[in-house]
Parts: C-alpha cells; sequence; structure tokens
C-alpha cells in the first residue's frame, strides 16, 4: 500500500522521493518479513491444529464406542465380529494380525536395511553408492497397492510351491513384501546417521591396526547407534500403519493368530474393510474404526517416544 | 638431508636407528605434499616434526602407518624402511595392518570410541583376535598405568570414554596406542587441544614413554619440541630443511630458514 502512494507522487519531489522511497524500502522489507514471519507460523499452527483435531475426532468417537462396549472386553475378548449379531470386540484379534505382520516385515527390513547401509557407507566405492542411492529410494516410492499385487500374485503362489498348505491370503507374504518395502527407510536413514559419524573416529580405528568391516561394525555402528535406532524407530511405524499391502494379500478374515501362514486382518486392514463398506454413520460397527484408530495412534505413539528415548540414551558424542 | 648421518653422535653406543625414510615423496592427488625426504627415526628416542602449518608435517607423520591408503587419489614414492628387519613399510606386499600394528598413533584431537574406558584400551587387542577376559585384563591395566591414567581411571573402567576430561582422553588415546606394544608411536599434534596443565602431564608422558618406544611427534609448539625431544626435523614446504640433534638445531641452525622460524621472525 505504501509504494503505491509512492508512485503517483509528482515529479519535482523526485529527490524526496529517492531519500522516503528507501526508507520506505526498508518499512515495506519489514512488512514483508512480518507477513512470511507470519505464513510460517500458520504452517506450524494448521500441522498442530490438525494432530489436535485427529486426537480430537479419534478420542469423542471412540468415547462413544466405549459407552456401548466395555474397555474389558475390548482389550481381552478373543473375538472381532462387530457386524455379526452376536458381536465380540477383542481389539486383541487386530492386533495379533498386525504385530505377526509387522515382526515378518521387520525380520526383513532391519537386518537387510542395516548390512545396505554399512555396504553404502563403509564399503562401496563413490560411483557405486551414487548409483545405487537412487534406485533403493525409488523401490520406497512405489505405491503400496503395487506392493500388494505383488505379493497376491507372484509371492504368494511362489512361496505355495514350497509350502502348498500355504492359503492364498496370508500374512507371511504380505509381511515379507511390506519388509522389502520398508529397507529403503531403514537404509537411508541408518546410511545418513553413519556418515556422519566423524571420519577421525575411523581413523582411530585403523590406527590400532583394524581392518575395514571391524571399523565399521565395531566404531562407526555403535557411534551411530541413536540415528540407527531412529531409523528401526521409523521402519517399525511404517509396519503397524501399512494399508494396501495387507489389505490385498493377508485377506480380511479376522483372526487371533501369530502364525504368518495364516491370512489375518490387521488393524489398518478392518479400518479400510469398514470404511469402504456402507456401514451407516453412527452406528456401533462404524464407531470400531475410531476405536481402532485410536489404538493404532497409541501405539505408534509408542514407539516414537520409545526412540525419543532411544535418541537421548543413546546420543552421539564426538 | 645429507647432514643426518654427520651428526655428532655423542659416543651414544645405544643409539640404533628405527626407521628412515629414503628419497620419499608424496603426491594428493596432483599436489606434491612431500619432496624427497630423507630422514632417521632412532630408536627409543624422541624425534620431532616442526615447521610452519602446511608444510607436510602431518602428511609426513602418516605415511608411517599408511594412513593414506585410506583414502583414494593419495600417491607415493621412495621407502621408508624399519629396522632391524629392514622391511619397507611402503612395499605393496607389505599389509598396512601389519604396519598399524608395529606403528600406533595418536591423533590431535583426543578420539575415543564410543566405548568404556575399558572397551577403548582393550580395542586394539580385540581387534587382533585377543578375547581373553584375563589376558585384556592384564593388558588394559598395564596400557593405563603406562598412560599416567590407572589411578584416575580404576574405578570408572565403565564409564564412557567421552566422559572424561580432554587430557584424561587423550591419555585414554596413548594407552589405547600402547595397549598393542607397538614399536613406534605417532603424535600428531597432541596437545593442541589440550590446556597446559593437560600439556604438561602428556608431555612428561612422552618422555617416560620413549624408554620403551620409539617416538615421532608433530608439533606446532617449538618449545615443545625443545623440552621433550632429542632429535628435531624442520620443514617447509614439503621438503625437509634441516635435521639433528634437538640442542643443536635449536642453538646453532646450519641453516639460515630454520634460524628464523626457531627465533620467530617467520612462520
Ligand atoms: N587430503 C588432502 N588433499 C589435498 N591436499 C592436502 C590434503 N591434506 C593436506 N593437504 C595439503 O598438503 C600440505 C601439507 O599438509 P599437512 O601435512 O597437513 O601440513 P602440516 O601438518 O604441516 O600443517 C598442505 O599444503 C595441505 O594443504
Ligand atoms: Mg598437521
Amino acid at each position: 500500500m505504501s509504494a503505491s502512494t509512492i508512485v503517483t507522487l509528482p515529479l519535482n519531489q523526485s529527490l524526496d522521493l529517492q531519500v522516503s522511497d528507501r526508507l520506505r524500502k526498508k518499512a515495506s522489507r519489514h512488512m514483508k518479513e512480518r507477513v512470511i514471519e507470519f505464513l510460517l507460523f500458520g504452517a506450524a499452527l494448521i500441522s498442530v491444529f490438525t494432530t489436535l483435531a485427529i486426537v480430537y475426532v479419534l478420542v469423542s468417537e471412540s468415547w462413544v464406542f466405549f459407552q456401548h462396549v466395555p474397555l474389558k472386553d475390548f482389550l481381552f475378548d478373543t473375538q472381532w465380529t462387530p457386524l455379526f449379531d452376536d458381536a465380540h470386540y477383542g481389539i486383541m484379534v487386530l492386533l495379533s494380525g498386525t504385530l505377526t505382520s509387522s515382526a515378518v516385515a521387520l525380520m526383513v527390513a532391519l537386518p537387510l536395511g542395516t548390512i545396505i547401509a554399512v555396504y553404502l557407507s563403509e564399503f562401496a566405492p563413490f560411483k557405486v553408492r551414487e548409483i545405487s542411492k537412487p534406485f533403493l529410494e525409488l523401490l520406497g516410492g512405489v505405491p503400496t497397492i503395487v506392493y500388494g499385487y505383488f505379493a497376491l500374485v507372484f509371492l504368494t503362489p511362489l512361496l505355495q510351491k514350497i509350502y502348498p498348505d500355504l492359503p492364498g491370503f496370508n500374512l507371511l507374504s504380505a509381511g515379507l513384501v511390506m519388509g522389502v518395502m520398508i529397507i529403503p527407510y531403514v537404509a537411508s536413514l541408518s546410511e545418513d546417521a553413519m556418515r556422519a559419524v566423524p571420519m577421525s573416529l575411523r581413523e582411530g580405528s585403523y590406527a590400532m591396526g583394524a581392518t575395514r568391516l571391524q571399523t565399521s561394525l565395531r566404531v562407526v555402528v555403535p557411534a551411530a547407534t541413536s540415528g540407527i535406532a531412529s531409523a528401526y524407530i521409523l521402519g517399525i511405524s511404517r509396519a503397524v500403519g501399512e494399508t494396501m499391502i495387507l489389505a490385498v494379500a493377508a485377506g480380511m478374515q479376522p483372526n487371533l493368530t501369530f502364525n504368518p501362514a495364516d491370512s489375518g486382518a490387521t488393524i489398518t486392514s478392518y479400518i479400510v474393510q469398514v470404511a469402504l463398506g456402507d456401514l451407516p454413520h453412527g452406528s456401533i460397527g462404524y464407531q470400531t474404526i475410531f476405536a481402532a484408530g485410536l489404538t493404532l495412534m497409541l501405539m505408534t505413539l509408542m514407539f516414537n517416544l520409545l526412540g525419543y528415548w532411544l535418541r537421548k540414551r543413546f546420543r552421539e558424542v564426538y | 638431508m645429507s647432514n643426518a648421518t654427520t651428526i655428532n653422535m655423542d659416543a651414544d653406543p645405544k643409539l640404533a636407528i628405527k626407521a628412515e625414510c629414503r628419497n620419499f615423496n608424496f603426491h594428493y592427488g596432483d599436489f606434491q605434499a612431500l619432496k624427497g625426504i630423507n630422514m632417521p627415526v632412532y630408536d627409543k628416542k624422541i624425534t620431532s616434526l616442526i615447521g610452519p602449518s602446511g608444510c607436510g608435517k602431518s602428511t609426513l607423520l602418516r605415511s608411517f602407518n599408511r594412513m593414506h591408503d585410506l583414502y583414494p587419489g593419495n600417491r607415493y614414492g621412495g621407502e621408508i624402511v624399519m629396522h632391524p628387519d629392514n622391511t619397507n613399510l611402503l612395499a605393496k606386499e607389505v599389509d598396512p595392518i601389519e604396519v598399524r600394528m608395529r606403528i600406533s598413533m595418536v591423533f590431535q584431537k583426543p578420539n575415543p570410541f564410543p566405548k568404556s574406558v575399558f572397551e577403548n584400551v582393550a580395542y586394539s587387542l580385540r581387534v587382533r583376535g585377543i578375547n581373553n577376559k584375563s589376558e585384556l585384563e592384564d593388558r588394559v591395566q598395564h596400557s593405563l598405568k603406562g598412560a599416567a591414567l590407572w589411578d584416575e581411571v580404576k574405578n570408572r573402567l565403565n564409564d564412557l570414554g567421552a566422559n572424561l576430561s580432554g587430557g584424561q582422553q587423550q591419555r585414554l588415546c596413548i594407552a589405547r596406542a600402547l595397549a598393542s606394544d607397538p614399536e613406534i608411536i605417532l603424535f600428531d599434534e597432541p596437545t593442541s587441544a589440550l590446556d597446559p596443565i593437560a600439556t604438561a602431564s602428556i608431555e612428561e608422558l612422552v618422555v617416560e614413554l620413549c624408554e620403551k618406544v620409539t617416538i615421532l611427534i608433530v608439533t606446532h609448539n617449538m618449545q615443545q619440541a625443545a623440552r621433550i625431544s632429542d632429535f628435531t626435523a624442520y620443514m617447509y614446504l614439503g621438503e625437509l630443511i634441516e635435521y639433528g640433534v634437538t640442542d643443536q638445531v635449536f642453538i646453532k641452525p646450519k641453516n639460515k630458514q630454520t634460524e628464523d622460524y626457531i627465533t620467530g621472525r617467520f612462520g
């Protein structure tokens, strides 16, 4: 607004104009900074507000749910049949599916991700690293639905050749493919953590007569513990929160099992199933997804707190 | 330089050469950092390398334990021969890990591993496959005593090495270097990150160590070189300008450049 007043000033005031123009420029620059500051603050506020809104919705809707279903049943019932006449709401059933598929995924992703990170950070020649990192990131960018169908139409038949009793929908192949999906996250973050370890520590190790492998495993990895732990936590969160792969490849039969060779529903795949079905809003059946979602959120929160604690506990002191 | 061989040896019958550079050249890529270095390192003596920043002291020091092999693009020529076995440390068939088992190193900034005090010292033994508990305990204790650190840390062997003070950390690094019983220890400005009191204790320690081990030390501090070393080498722009018995180099330098540097007229 101040800029437009300057432009309309008559020409004979040009000297004044120059001076005041400079001053005004400063003032307008100040204004601009204020505006930017405000926009940034607003952006930060949006994310905080969104989080709060999600928590509010989850808690309030779950509140309605828990007025009909006692918490004791929710936690300890061994059946999950919210849509049947004889409805049961044992979250353990879904939780077992989530934990089993996540365990399978993590058994793939954590060791392989770590090995890849060690290789890329400590062994790979510069060229190999530069070429393989984008590929790794590409692997993380594949839509999960693609992974899901890969598990269903490729991996499961393959596994059935070895193990004919394996059902067409099973937690095992969903978990394995989910593990492959998570590898890039674990590898990339762990590699960053290991590359941040100062060269002086490596030199200290080599100077003591250590080999490259000894230096990597006994000095670099321990020095990067907190970063690697963060990578693992992210991997766990991804596994617990993964939806499409499980919805496609693991079947959606709620099944209290810790056997990966069974089919099963997870918290996330159940939520998709219900949300896609035509359940009347406000029915108890519909309300279950909020209770399930709240459970999922609490789990993720727990892992994040664990990650925070690990980072503090093993903070690098170089 | 040729005057290396013309030093008056003061009739010391025990004076033996532990290692020597023979026409040693070094390149970082296209940049020649060392030019035709000829220099002896006497057994169980302290030899100090002095000279203005960037003259190649660290480069020369790190050539002895082949640290340069860790980075691509480094090239070197000539020989560094170790006695009494007359091994050329730079020869292709010599494993750098073997070299580093014989020649240990202490760095400018204390760099303890993210491990306990005990494990820091045990590291140089464990990488050699020594995992026997009582042997480790004996040798760790012996090395910590050798580094004048035992009394201060004997009750906190399980603390993180990084929790020690700067001077203690540097002595921990010395203990670590001692643990494997090396023949030579290389020090690269080991006190430049320390306060005067810690510096004095490290200097004292280095002097004690030379009864058992040969020491090659880079220092930017001429007083330190004068105080602790038996031999001094003055380097400038990648060349060895003067080498001799420390007193001689400091009192009657043969070279005008050396004199200027030592008297503080440049550097
Ligand atoms: N990694 C490197 N790559 C290229 N040049 C280097 C490298 N390290 C040192 N130099 C150069 O080599 C010369 C000697 O370095 P250095 O041995 O570290 O000197 P000093 O220890 O005497 O201060 C300097 O000119 C320095 O810039
Ligand atoms: Mg240096």
